[in-house]
């Protein structure tokens, strides 16, 4: 079998697909740790919670975004002030 | 110095505790005072596979718990006066394994002068798997050259890298090795496998071995005797060569190469 795929010159060898498709798989996954540590969450309670000391404002009106560009880790914190009277 | 040991995986099956069991074999056949521990509360196994199954009355959870000292849940090996193992409790379930108690029974051992303490964890990534990992300095990472395995085993080396008590504090991180088992180098050599070089190009992470696939290890496990043990078969050279690149010796791979089979054999059988 593997003589006539050698002749014929097609399908690649089951474990090269694998790698390949691990390879892609892995490099998602792993962005996708990096990309937002697990302590966001925890992060924006914390900042609700100090901001709500002085203007009262939602959960829901902080969000905390960790961005990677080239060799750089950006964190964004936005805050929406509720609209004053 | 003890220096903490943790075998796992993520993905179970792939031979965590067959490792467990010959590698902490291996340590104390080379004369290190050494303790294997199972974490894997509610289904222990390492206790059959050291063939000690009869002679476990307590377990690491009674320990942890304070309920009986250290000394009453060691078990000492029958051939090897350097090996004690401390056995899981297969009644209570998982959250008994509290991060304190663990961390108590870890010191315990330290003042007891073990030159190595080897945690066979379980698989997943819940409360088990990483209450045995967490005070690890070391790891060995069991990986199959079979997909989902490798998958799990960079899942868990990115945890071995954020979750355990080095990575929380810090400090130098757990010095990871990648053991990789079940190894066929004919089915390889036939592209039906993933090679080492594959394996150890996609996990990045410095190889301290290769276990042949082999009908040895069924008979070690049947037979209660780590596969170390098993005089002349490739998977006991094949893991005291894992113990002698542990302890910082230079050694070839071996039984990584596919072997021609005679065509007589071929046409006859036999094995």
């Amino acid at each position: 079998m593997g003589f006539l795929n050698f002749f014929l010159g097609e399908k690649k060898s089951s474990a090269s697909v694998a790698k390949e498709r691990l390879q892609l798989i892995l490099a998602h996954e792993r962005n996708g740790r990096s990309s937002s540590p697990d302590y966001l969450p925890q992060l924006q309670r914390e900042l609700v919670a100090v901001i709500s000391k002085y203007v009262s404002i939602n959960p829901d009106d902080i969000k905390v975004h960790m961005e990677r560009q080239g060799d750089l880790e950006v964190l964004e914190v936005k805050i929406e002030l509720p609209e004053t009277r | 110095m003890t220096k903490i040991v943790v075998v796992t995986s993520g993905k179970g099956g792939v031979g965590k505790t067959t490792t467990s069991a010959s590698f902490a074999t291996g340590l104390a056949m080379r004369g290190h005072k050494t303790c294997v521990i199972d974490f894997d509360v509610g289904l222990r196994n390492l206790d059959l596979i050291m063939g000690v199954e009869r002679r476990v009355v307590y377990d690491l959870i009674n320990v942890v718990n304070d309920e009986i000292k250290l000394t009453q849940a060691l078990i000492k090996d029958k051939q090897l006066d350097k090996l004690y193992i401390l056995a899981a409790s297969q009644t209570r379930d998982k959250d008994a394994l509290k991060q304190e108690g663990v961390e108590r029974v870890l010191e315990e051992l330290k003042a007891m002068e073990f030159d190595y303490i080897v945690c066979d964890s379980p698989a997943g990534i819940e409360t088990g798997a990483l209450m045995a990992m967490h005070y690890a300095d070391e790891a060995l990472v069991v990986t199959n050259p079979e997909v989902s395995s490798v998958r799990d085993s960079d899942r868990i080396l990115g945890m071995l890298s954020s979750k355990t008590k080095r990575a929380i504090e810090g400090a130098e991180p757990v010095k990871e090795h990648l053991l990789i088992t079940r190894y066929n180098p004919n089915r390889v050599e036939g592209g039906q496998m993933l090679s080492l070089d594959d394996i150890h190009e996609i996990l990045r992470t410095p190889l301290i071995g290769v276990i042949p696939e082999s009908e040895s290890v069924l008979q070690a496990s049947n037979q209660g005797t780590p596969a170390i043990h098993l005089q002349g078969t490739d998977v006991a050279e094949a893991y005291k060569d894992v113990v002698a690149r542990f302890l910082g010796e230079d050694k070839p791979m071996r039984f990584t190469e596919a072997v021609k089979q005679s065509w007589f054999k071929r046409v006859f059988g036999g094995k």
